[in-house]
């Protein structure tokens, strides 16, 4: 079912932790909000699944404005930052719970807990404690309990935050086929751009309360649409020209010889190993160093170009970029 | 990159030397640390028990106590028993426990009441903190003032009495307020209902706010969270409450004296009249049967609540 928020709003007081947003989440889409904590994405996804009272605006979840009605009656299920399981109940219980609260007999909704902890391959630990399981299990336990009722829109509060990152990886996968194959729209918050990058089908970046872009990963990547989404996102200079903004992605920085005719002396004060490229730092004259970044520009090598002509702190390189590679940013 | 690695090497040395050396060193450490609380425990609880125990097989008459060993006391302890009436020892028991049947069927839901809008309703550390201090206003006075301050306000002229007649509701005063089973309910209610929100309130504390979401999110009415999540997981709370208030109103004897105006029989009024006309033998089988009663009340409440597995 698609998703539409309008002018949906929320104020603690004299703060805003969410002002007005707008946006459509087509059916069966896998929106991510991103953005750095405090941006009011967590708030969103809260008010949308119900458990934040919007101060102002709407929710539209299919057909109809979801106003002040009850988490189940929504048609959304959440699954939980830090998973939220019920510590007294097995995994299996668990997963029945929703339906136990609906009344449907014993018998019955063990059977559906069961085929749904089969969905996520937990049905061989489903007599379980939570305490007994591990974070990526109880995360499949939370998946299962969160899909049980048939929900037509899942809300994912950083569901991959408390995994390490060989099971991070793993989950996303995971995640990814399941929404694939229920066709269901997931509504996933992440403060993780690579995680956003991976997932979603449409990226909202957001910061201060506000959208700063709404787009398909490779249009954010590609085009941000201003200077936070940017330098958030990665991978991009912020380059500040007398007649403007512009970003130019690191691995679109040209050194040496290939500078170009526009190009400036840089000197290099950072050599970064990545493996498969090298990060080098750049500090050049009339280029502004944002205030926590250690160099004013990055430009990503690959490893071949770098060890054909490898450069050390110190030196000073001429640097340039293409005009095409240069894109405008509104603020 | 050394700088990193070697905090890392340091836990690595720290947790695999306990294998090698440091594990009897530890142990000893370990009970170093719990000697002083088992050495006031051994002086202060298992000597006195033994003694009691001990003294509870010797003979006694009018003028004496002879180191003997003797059966004789606990079987005047339920003497009579087997018979068709209730022997003393039995009713005294029944009307014992009735007593703790009732301040529980009280204060239990109070308690839970209480200590469940402490841990939800309020959000200010501050404000549960000074709430905190009002229930424990009953202690800030010893226990007898306590208890004679309730005549006044009961007694047959009392300010219940006297604001009621006032107000034309009833003609004759209700005799019934004081020294009555229903003072002795009240003011055991009065002193108890703080052993019973002090461990539910910290069971409740604990609930991870979330789960209730979770609870929401999945469908459950209030009622139904009450229910199916908050009161599981505030058991290991109602248990210890419940054995506090158990314990102190089976071995109560002030509490039934005073309020029940000395006419109310219970276990610890039994054992406080033997010890005052020196019957030490006696009174320390009936402490001992006693000690015996209460065990067992307490084993079938961890039966039902495994509370090692909860803490």
């Amino acid at each position: 079912m698609n998703v539409e928020l309008i002018g949906l709003t929320k104020r603690y007081g004299a703060a805003t932790a969410v002002d007005a947003i707008d946006l459509k989440v087509p059916s069966g889409a896998y929106c991510c909000l991103l953005g750095p904590s405090g941006c009011g994405k967590t708030t969103t996804l809260r008010m949308i699944g119900g458990h934040e009272h919007a101060s102002a605006g709407d929710v539209v979840i299919g057909p109809k404005a979801v106003g002040d009605a009850a988490p189940s009656e929504r048609g959304t299920a959440m699954m939980f930052q830090s998973y939220a399981l019920f510590p007294h109940l097995d995994a299996r219980d668990n997963v029945a719970f929703s339906l136990r609260m609906r009344g449907s007999g014993k018998v019955e909704r063990r059977a559906k807990a069961m085929a749904m902890l089969d969905l996520v391959q937990m049905g061989h630990l489903a007599g379980r404690l939570p305490a007994q399981l591990s974070g990526g299990q109880q995360q499949r336990v939370a998946l299962a309990r969160a899909l049980v009722t048939g929900p037509k829109v899942l809300l994912l509060d950083e569901p991959l935050s408390a995994l390490d990152p060989f099971l991070r990886v793993r989950m996303r996968v995971e995640l990814k086929r399941i929404q694939t194959e229920l066709g269901l729209t997931f509504i996933h918050v992440t403060h993780s751009q690579e995680e956003a990058m991976a997932l979603s089908d449409l990226v909202v970046v957001m910061n201060a309360g506000r959208i700063e872009q709404a787009a398909d990963p490779r249009t954010v990547f590609e085009r941000p649409a201003t200077a936070f989404v940017a330098r958030f996102i990665g991978g991009h200079n912020v380059i500040r020209l007398p007649d403007g903004l512009i970003a130019v992605r690191a691995d679109r920085i040209r050194l040496g010889a290939e500078a170009g005719p526009a190009a400036r002396p840089a000197r290099v004060v950072a050599v970064e190993y990545q493996g498969t490229s090298v990060h080098v730092g750049l500090d050049a004259e009339g280029l502004e160093r944002a205030p926590e970044s250690p160099a004013a520009l990055t430009a990503i090598l690959s490893d071949a170009d770098f060890a054909a002509r490898p450069l050390r702190p110190g030196d000073t390189i001429p640097v340039g970029w293409d005009a095409a590679a240069a894109h405008r940013l509104d603020a | 990159m050394t700088d990193l690695a070697l905090p890392a090497a340091e836990t690595a040395a720290r947790t695999a030397a306990p294998t090698v050396a440091g594990r009897p060193r530890r142990r000893t450490l370990a009970y170093l640390q719990a000697a002083p609380l088992a050495l006031v425990f051994l002086v202060f609880l298992v000597v006195p028990l033994v003694l009691t125990g001990i003294v509870s097989l010797w003979e006694y008459n009018e003028y004496e106590i002879i180191p003997a060993l003797t059966l004789q006391n606990y079987a005047d302890v339920f003497d009579g028993c087997l018979s068709a009436d209730l022997c003393t020892t039995l009713r005294t028991y029944l009307s014992t426990v009735k007593f703790v049947a009732l301040t529980l069927a009280i204060t239990l839901p109070l308690g839970f009441a209480i200590a469940y809008f402490l841990a939800f309703y309020i959000r200010s550390g501050t404000v549960r903190m000074g709430l905190f201090l009002l229930c424990t206003i009953p202690f800030w006075t010893s226990n007898v003032i306590r208890m004679i301050s309730w005549i006044p306000l009961l007694g047959r002229n009392g300010l219940v009495n006297d604001t009621l007649r006032a107000l034309g509701l009833i003609r004759a005063p209700i005799e019934g307020l004081l020294y009555s089973d229903f003072a002795v309910v009240l003011a055991f209610v009065h002193l108890d209902t703080v052993f019973m929100i002090v461990p539910i309130f910290n069971s409740l504390a604990r609930i991870d706010r979330r789960l209730i979401e979770a609870a929401r999110d999945c469908g459950a009415s209030g009622a139904q969270i009450l229910w199916t999540v908050i009161l599981p997981l505030a058991k290991p709370g109602i248990a210890i409450g419940t054995i506090f208030v158990t314990t102190l109103v089976m071995g109560d004897f002030v509490t039934v004296g005073v309020m029940g105006g000395q006419q109310i029989a219970s276990v610890g009024k039994v054992i406080q009249v033997q010890m005052a006309y020196l019957q030490f033998p006696a009174a320390a089988a009936n402490a001992m049967v006693l000690l015996a009663a209460v065990l067992l009340m307490i084993l079938g409440l961890t039966r039902m609540i495994d509370l090692r597995r909860e803490l």
